[in-house]
């Protein structure tokens, strides 16, 4: 943790490299891109409303730019006639960068095994968390942020220092 | 105005010998739902040509249903329009069992129009909040998103076992019977989250200036043109023409309840919205009615050929034994023929057109989406207007696109 | 033809177009006739325009494609009337190795992509359609998927490694 406090609650001081600092701040400030196509988009929408609320972990700000945003969050069924389309705003998006595969369509093409589908979006993409569920509840999307946020204080590597995966 | 109808009458005519910019506005867009895409001309902001396109969520729903048994069938159909799926389940259901020629129990009627209008109210929810994110309004998004938190945790996860995608329809019944302390529960919420929520909105919105200006007289229609259109549901009882499924070809029991449908003048945003927010109080209304007379007795048909038998049963009679394997490996059979059964869902006429040749699955599945005609119109409700006038019509007239693209 | 026939749209419809009316029945409640293509639009132009029938509102248009038959295709179009509130199924069929038929758009306009999602998926064309392009399915894609002989799972992938 980047900030020691002596006593819960007083104010503390920063104690540490400055790597550390930056990851701090990066995870509790994650823009998502909230790239929505089918019905786990209505399960985002009810992560960002205020049953489950997702601005208590610093997610909140959604920005609809790929230019702006940290984290694609692919919810919904990615066909062929879209994944031309999610590529190029994967490839906009500016580094370092995140991508969450939230529920079955996004993560292995879902229970649609057929001409349209694309079965998985890693198959275009490097994928950090899968969420899996049809849809997942909220609760899955927040522990997806939460996985992010784990990913970054530890400094474990992204999914994308590690694409494209060779056989 | 007046230079505006000009233009639009005279082909779209610039003046300057300029030339009219093409603008995408592309599929991962946020007014778009993030599926839709239009092609724009425009003069300025003003649009002269629109072509729409979509397809970027088809997901090859009739090819997989022709792959699966009847009651595979029920999981895809939540999928199409998801917002209100407890509706697609019961139109289908309703579509096998006419083609089977059986009828449902008294209480699974009450229960499917108890569940369809719930559906309806979501989807209502969804449509407003949404349409005034896109204008700028995001209050009521957060408003109407609490009843929807309540109508999923405290009655569709504890009827259905899910949030979204229930499944909840079987041929012949349901999945399984109301669980205790439903009637109260759906009543406690109707009284303290979804009519108060109705009442908030309305007062945020309805005489506001600012969304009065934005709404009205954007998108109209007339009614001869909605009708030759094939517009059905809020978007052509807002263009004024009185129709109703539920009213004209009643379907289920909603013959024995008194309600009322809402009809506005002129067919555009406003009367959209309007039209929609009334539809939710009159929904609530059938609700009341419904839960007062729920009748009591099974839920489920009491025809083998449909219905899985008694689990009691299966465990000690072979016979039950046996129709319980040939169900799940089989399927439940279903005569051949084809029929076309259309229900009221929140968007309008919700129509399966089945092709059937007997056996455990069907030849053909097609759905009538009733955003089709609608995305289909929308050039017509925008062509003179501007971009922004585009974001507030696109909203109203609530295109689902998994419903859109199948 | 008219004997016997219970319906009164299926009545007049017989009554007016006598031979180009192949067959008719009313199963499960709903009236269909088995209609001669080349006679469509004067079909649907009278079922649109006759003071008791009056379908003002059309509301499907769709392919079947009965692999083993011949003629193999059908094309179904439902109709609504919003004043006298009945309903009728008017089915055409089209064989394999002609896959045409007249479009509708000149008696409701609204069929426009339905006729263009009939062509996307079965490969009927509608002769004197104004764009008959593609519209569910990518303009690379070869074939047409709903057709019975299109193997489900034949993928044509626009990006991606292949499956």
């Amino acid at each position: 943790m980047a900030v020691e406090r002596p006593q819960p609650g007083s104010p503390g001081y920063a104690l540490t490299t400055l790597e550390s600092l930056v990851a701090w701040g990066r995870k509790y400030s994650l823009y998502p891109f909230t790239f929505a196509t089918a019905c786990c988009g209505i399960e985002v929408m009810g992560g960002f409303g205020t049953h489950y609320d997702l601005s208590r972990f610093g997610a909140e700000v959604v920005r609809f730019s790929p230019r702006q945003a940290d984290v694609l969050l692919v919810a919904g069924t990615i066909n062929y006639k879209m994944a031309p389309v999610l590529k190029r705003i994967y490839e906009q998006m500016l580094e370092p960068k995140w991508v969450v595969a939230m529920g079955a369509c996004a993560a292995s093409g879902g229970f649609y095994n057929n001409y349209t589908v694309l079965q998985g979006i890693d198959k275009i993409l490097p994928v950090d968390v899968y969420i899996p569920g049809c849809p997942p509840n909220p609760e899955g999307m927040i522990d997806a942020v939460v996985q992010i946020q784990k990913m970054l204080e530890t400094g474990a590597p992204r999914a994308a220092e590690r694409w494209p995966i060779k056989a | 105005m007046a230079e505006l109808e000009a233009r639009r009458t005279s082909g779209g005519k610039l003046d300057m010998q300029a030339e009219p910019m093409v603008l995408n506005i592309g599929p991962s867009h946020p007014a778009t739902h993030a599926t839709l895409r239009f092609v724009a001309e425009l003069d300025g902001e003003t649009i002269l040509k629109l072509v729409p396109e979509f397809g970027y969520l088809h997901r090859g729903f009739e090819k997989e249903s022709e792959n699966a048994t009847w009651t595979q069938v029920f999981s895809y159909t939540d999928r199409l329009n998801y917002v209100s799926p407890l509706m697609n389940n019961v139109g289908y259901a309703l579509a096998v069992e006419k083609l089977c020629g059986i009828e449902v129990t008294e209480r699974c009627k009450y229960i499917r129009v108890l569940v369809s209008e719930f559906s309806r109210i979501i989807d209502h929810m969804v449509c407003v909040g949404t349409n005034m994110v896109d204008l700028g309004a995001l209050t009521n998004f957060w408003y109407f998103w609490k009843p929807r938190e309540e109508v999923y945790l405290k009655l569709i996860e504890p009827l259905t076992g899910t949030r979204l995608t229930t499944a909840y329809g079987r041929i012949g019944g349901a999945q399984w019977d109301l669980p205790e302390g439903w009637v109260e529960t759906a009543r406690g919420v109707i009284k303290n989250s979804i009519l108060p929520m109705i009442k908030d909105v309305n007062a945020l919105l309805t005489k506001n200036r600012i969304f009065i200006d934005r709404t009205m007289g954007v998108g109209p229609i007339t009614p001869k043109e909605a009708v030759a259109r094939g517009f059905t549901g809020p978007c052509l009882r807002a263009a004024g023409v009185p129709f109703d499924l539920r009213k004209d070809q009643p379907y289920l029991v909603y013959d024995r309840f008194d309600f009322d449908i809402p009809i506005g003048e002129k067919g555009d945003t406003c009367d959209r919205y309007m039209v929609r927010m009334e539809e939710m109080r009159q929904s609530v209304r059938i609700i009341e009615q419904a839960l007062d007379h729920l009748p009591g007795g099974p839920v489920n048909v009491d025809d083998p050929r449909f219905v899985l038998p008694d689990k009691t049963l299966v465990y000690g009679n072979i016979e039950a034994l046996m129709n319980h394997f040939k169900f799940i490996m089989e399927g439940v059979q279903v005569p051949a023929g084809e029929v076309y059964s259309a229900t009221e869902a929140a968007n309008g006429e919700l129509g399966y057109y089945i092709v059937s040749k007997g056996g455990g699955g069907p030849y053909k599945i097609k759905v009538r989406p009733p955003c089709f005609p609608l995305f289909q119109g929308i050039p017509h409700l925008v062509e003179g207007q501007m971009i922004a006038d585009l974001i507030a019509v696109l909203g109203s007239v609530n295109i689902i696109a998994g419903e859109l693209d199948r | 033809m008219t004997e016997g026939i219970k319906s009164v749209v299926l009545a007049k419809l017989g009554e007016r177009f006598g031979d180009a009316i192949v067959a008719t029945h009313s199963d499960f409640g709903d009236d269909t006739a088995v209609v001669r293509r080349e006679q469509i639009v004067e079909i649907c132009t009278f079922l649109r325009d006759d003071p008791a029938l009056r379908f003002d509102m059309a509301m499907d248009l769709t392919g079947v494609d009965y692999l083993g038959e011949e003629p193999r295709f059908e094309v179904v179009y439902h109709l609504y009337s919003l004043e006298k509130k009945h309903r009728v199924r008017i089915k055409a069929r089209v064989p394999e190795d002609d896959p045409t038929i007249d479009s509708v758009i000149p008696v409701w306009v609204g069929m426009d992509w339905y006729e263009r999602e009939a062509y996307d998926m079965y490969g009927i064309v509608f002769r004197g359609h104004p764009n008959l392009k593609r519209i569910l399915m990518y303009e690379s894609f070869v074939g047409h998927p709903l057709r019975k002989d299109y193997p489900k799972a034949k993928r044509q992938p626009t990006i991606g490694p292949e499956e």
